[in-house]
Formats: C-alpha cells, structure tokens, sequence
C-alpha cells in the first residue's frame, strides 16, 4: 500500500483511488505496416520488468481521471516523483541520455 | 522401495529427541563446472534436474538457489491443482501434469500429500455459465474429466455454500473437476530435492546467479554468490525474478511481476471438504489437513518485487469468501503473506530455447504453476537434454510473442490458480 501524490490534483491519496497503466514511453512503431514481426512483438508484449526504478503510467481514476506517470522502485515501492506525461519526459529523456 | 521413514523410526528417533534424523539431501560444495546448471530450487527447478537425471542420463547437474530451497513461490501458494483448462495445448501440459501428480508419491518415494478432492470452478452470470459449458465441453473432448453443475447441484455437493439470490452475484453454477485437488507444497520441493539429490544431483543454497557468461550467443558460465561456474547448459526456472535473468542475458521477456498474496485462518475442525474458487467475485478456498482455510486472492496489478501487497486486494476477497460462505465470517485470520508471480499476456507459460545457445527459459507460470510442477519439470527437462521441446511444450515458445501465435488462457487462468 502506497500514498500517490497526484500531478493534476495536487493531493496526496491513497492507492486504491487510483489504476496501474504498465510501463510508461512505449514508442509505437511509427509505419506498423512495414514493421518486422519483431520490432512489432517487442512493441505489443515485450516489457522492461525491472526490479528497481520504472517509469509508469497511472490514472487517478476515481479522482481527476487524468493519466500522470509515475517513478517508483518495484523493489521496496519507493517513490521518488509523479508528473505530468509532458514534464515526465523530459526527465525521463535526461536520464536515458546520461544511462 | 527403500524406506525412509517409518513409525518404528519415528519412535525410535522419538527416544532420541529426534536428534539422529539424516538431511534429505545432500548439500555439497560447489564444483566449479557443470554439464546442465539450473537457476531456482524451487518445484519447477527441482522437478526439471530430477527428470534430467532420471529419463535422460545427466547425472552431472546443479540446481542453484539464492535463498533456500523451496522458499519461493512453491512455499507460498495455494497448491491447487487441476487440468481443466480451455485451449487444446494447455489442457494438453496440464493433464500431462495432473497425471504425474497422479503417482508422484510413489514415483518419488516421498508423500506429497496429493488430495484429488475435486475443484469447483464457479459461475455467477449467464456468460459464466456459457464459459463454464464451453469449458467442460472442450476438456471432454480432450479426455479430462470435467462436467457443469446447476446452483442446486453445486449446494448438494457443499451444503454450507450460499446459493440464495439474495446476494451481489448469486452463484448459477460450476464446472466441477473431480480428480482435481490439493497437495502438500513443501514436500513437493523437499521430494524432488531428495529424488534429485539421490540421483548425483548437487542443491547449492544460499549461491545468487548475478551474471551470465556469453560469448558468441552461446553460454559458457554463470557469476555467482559462491563463484564462476562453467557450463554449456543453463535452465532458467526463477519464476518472479525471470525478468531480471533475462535482462543479464540480454533478452527481452513479455513478463510482469506482481505480488500475488495468499492467508489462512486459525485452525478449524473438518468443515470444506473440496476446492472452490470464484474468477468473478475473485477469491479461492480449501481446508489444509491441519484444518486451516487456505484463502487465496488477487494480484496487486502494478509490478513489484517486494512480496508483499496491497491490503485492500485481501479485504476484497474475504469479503468474496463470506458471500459464498456467510458462516466464515467469525473466523479469525491467522497469517498472511505474498510471493511475487511472473505474468504473460496469454496467461501461459514460456518453456522454452532462447537466441542464447544452450540457455532455456521456463517462466511465465505466473498465479497457476504449482499444478504444473511435475509436468513442467518433465518438458523442461526433455528441451534441455534435446535442445528441442517435447511435443507437449512445443507450443510455449518464446517466439509465439512475435509471431501471433498466443494461447489465450485467460478465461481457465487469467485470475484462478
Ligand atoms: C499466493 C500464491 C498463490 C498461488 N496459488 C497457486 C495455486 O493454488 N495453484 C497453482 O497451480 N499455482 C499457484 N501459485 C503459483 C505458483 O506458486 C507458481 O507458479 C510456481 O510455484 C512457480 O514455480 P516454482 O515453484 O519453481 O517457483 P519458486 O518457488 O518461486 O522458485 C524460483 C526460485 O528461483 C530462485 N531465484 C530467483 N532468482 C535467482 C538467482 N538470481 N539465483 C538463484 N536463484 C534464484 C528463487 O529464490 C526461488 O526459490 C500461487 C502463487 C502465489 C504467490
Ligand atoms: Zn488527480
């Protein structure tokens, strides 16, 4: 059980109010037609999993209904920070681009 | 068949404050090269060395465990097992399994405690009970036994379940499994560990893989806890940390790992005498021979590694149990704990060769693999020693993710175990 402060409504609620979306910046492919059976598997199933930090997707579903995403350590469910998708990727490219 | 245990034994070490008992299995030091090295003791793992050494002659093997044995998943679930499921190839493995577990005690020579007190799997809406007969259906024509139940029948065969329709979703129904049931899960782990270990085989707790050897996609060696092992042959069977060996293997797994959590009551006098389980109201119970309900639930539905979950997913299926079952409502609750379950978007499982030469996976058993220990084991072991799947697990491949070819078990799998 986690408390989850919510980017859009500025609240710090509890878990239940809100629902998991998977892994966040999954990048579809940009032309699905001509996409090998690979890259187009890896888009639909393949997923990261780590145990450690993981961008995530989650909707505050019985409150603003917004989607927001989230870094969380799946090891100990630390959370270092909720945002909006736009602010989030900014963040999220920085330190892809250091990694 | 040697015996091992017996009453005047157990007398005899009874005088001797039980201090002369002999370790199950042996517990050697490692060796610093293998012919076949497997990650993870727990059932699957065990099962998988023990069928190597048995049915295909290596008797060079290890099974390495980074805690101690069994103290996974197999030592954390809800130990149903049944075969009933809906799509030929699952149904296929699945009675493969059902029929091991069959003679499993005397294949082993170790009591696992296999109950074949049957499973009800209810239906609570019309499309349920479409599904439920759809099911039954389908594992008639496979040669399981199977067979659809009214509410009336269902109340017949367990007089204190609430059929009234009076509650939030009245039960219509179940398909019934009559040679499905329970077993002991640690003497499974323990069985295997002692079968294998009687085979040559070397258990090495406490020893962490932390990196894979590869060079030129093929596999050599693993980075331990205890040190470098050589080998030409790796069987991956680390259940929720399946994800992280792929990472150190350089592959990509469709897998997701959540914590799925299980509690039991106080102890009870014999009162259920069968399994049952509901996908809809989302809940699962049967009585240990130690007289406790073993209550199974959800999965917390974002991905952790921290076996533990979420409370409110428990309060959720207690109050699920006591509309099937009004008069638990006075029980009191003893333990409740988590074990972290890798799931695949088919809900099936993955055994199978990877682009990494003499590195097999067998994952992806998520909330339902405790049924499938033997059979798991038995396939596993067969790709292992062949390089090929056995016609059973030909089907759960790793590949099936790129090429469309997935077995959508959701409706026999997805929440029940
Ligand atoms: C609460 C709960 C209820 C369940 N109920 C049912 C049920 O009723 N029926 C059913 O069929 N299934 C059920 N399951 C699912 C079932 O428990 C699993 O699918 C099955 O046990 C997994 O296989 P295993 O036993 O080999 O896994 P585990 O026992 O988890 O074995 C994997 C082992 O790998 C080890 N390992 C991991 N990483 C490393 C490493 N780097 N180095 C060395 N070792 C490593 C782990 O320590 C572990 O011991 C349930 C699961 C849970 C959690
Ligand atoms: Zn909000």
């Amino acid at each position: 059980m986690f408390v989850i402060k919510c980017p859009h409504c500025f609240e710090a609620r509890e878990e239940e109010e809100f629902s998991y979306g998977g892994e966040a910046f999954v990048a579809r492919p940009e032309s699905p037609e001509t996409e090998s059976e690979e890259n187009w598997g890896d888009y639909l199933f393949m997923k990261r999993n780590p145990k450690g930090w993981h961008w995530e997707m989650w909707g505050h579903s019985t409150g603003c209904r917004k989607f927001f995403v989230l870094k969380r350590n799946t090891a100990n469910h630390t959370i270092v920070g909720a945002w909006t998708l736009a602010e989030a990727r900014k963040i999220y490219d920085a330190e892809e681009a250091i990694a | 068949m040697k015996k091992d245990y017996s009453i005047w034994k157990l007398l005899s070490q009874g005088l001797k404050h039980h201090e002369g008992w002999t370790p199950a299995w042996r517990s050697p030091e490692v060796k610093s090269s293998y012919d076949v090295v497997i990650i993870g003791a727990g059932g699957h793992g065990l099962a998988t060395a023990y069928y190597l050494a048995k049915e295909h002659g290596i008797k060079n093997i290890a099974v390495l465990e980074k805690g101690y044995l069994g103290g996974g998943n197999t030592a954390r679930n809800t130990t149903i097992v049944r075969s009933n499921y809906l799509w030929d190839e699952a149904a296929m493995l699945y009675e493969h399994s059902l029929k091991l577990w069959e003679g499993l005690t005397e294949d082993i020579n170790y009591n696992v405690m296999f109950s074949q007190r049957g499973v009800f799997n209810l239906g609570h809406t019309l499309q349920d009970m479409r599904d439920i007969e759809r099911r039954v259906n389908a594992n008639n024509l496979n040669g399981i036994d199977a067979m659809a139940l009214n509410a009336q029948e269902v109340k017949d065969r367990i007089p204190m379940i609430n059929i009234s329709k009076d509650t939030r979703f009245p039960i219509m129904g179940a398909s019934f499994q009559p040679r499905a049931g329970v077993a002991r899960h640690d003497a499974v782990a323990w069985g295997f560990a002692r079968a294998a270990s009687n085979y040559g085989v070397d258990i090495i707790e406490n020893c962490e893989v932390t990196a894979m050897d590869i060079v030129n996609s093929q596999i050599k060696g693993l980075q331990t806890s205890k040190g470098y092992i050589s080998t030409s042959k790796v069987g991956c069977v680390t259940a929720g940390h399946s994800s992280v060996m792929a990472k150190a293997a350089g592959i990509r797994m469709p897998l997701e790992s959540h914590p799925l959590q299980a509690f039991v009551s106080e102890s009870l006098k014999p009162i259920l005498d069968t399994v049952v389980m509901s996908n809809a109201v989302h809940g699962y119970v049967s009585q240990s021979d130690k007289g406790e309900l073993v209550i199974g639930a959800g999965i917390d539905h974002y991905t952790s590694y921290a076996q533990r979950g979420s409370p409110h997913v428990i309060e959720h299926t207690a109050a699920a149990i006591i509309e099937l079952f009004p008069m638990f409502s006075r029980v009191r609750m003893n333990r409740q704990w988590g074990g972290i379950v890798d799931t695949t978007p088919d809900a099936c499982p993955i055994i199978s060769k990877t682009k990494v030469k003499g590195l097999y996976f067998n994952c992806g058993w998520g909330t339902g693999g405790f049924k499938a220990t033997p059979g798991s084991g038995n396939v596993f072991a067969h790709t292992i020693a062949h390089d090929e799947p056995h016609p059973l697990n030909a089907a759960f491949t790793l590949d099936r993710f790129h090429t469309g070819h997935l077995i959508d078990e959701h409706g026999a799998a997805g929440v029940a175990h």
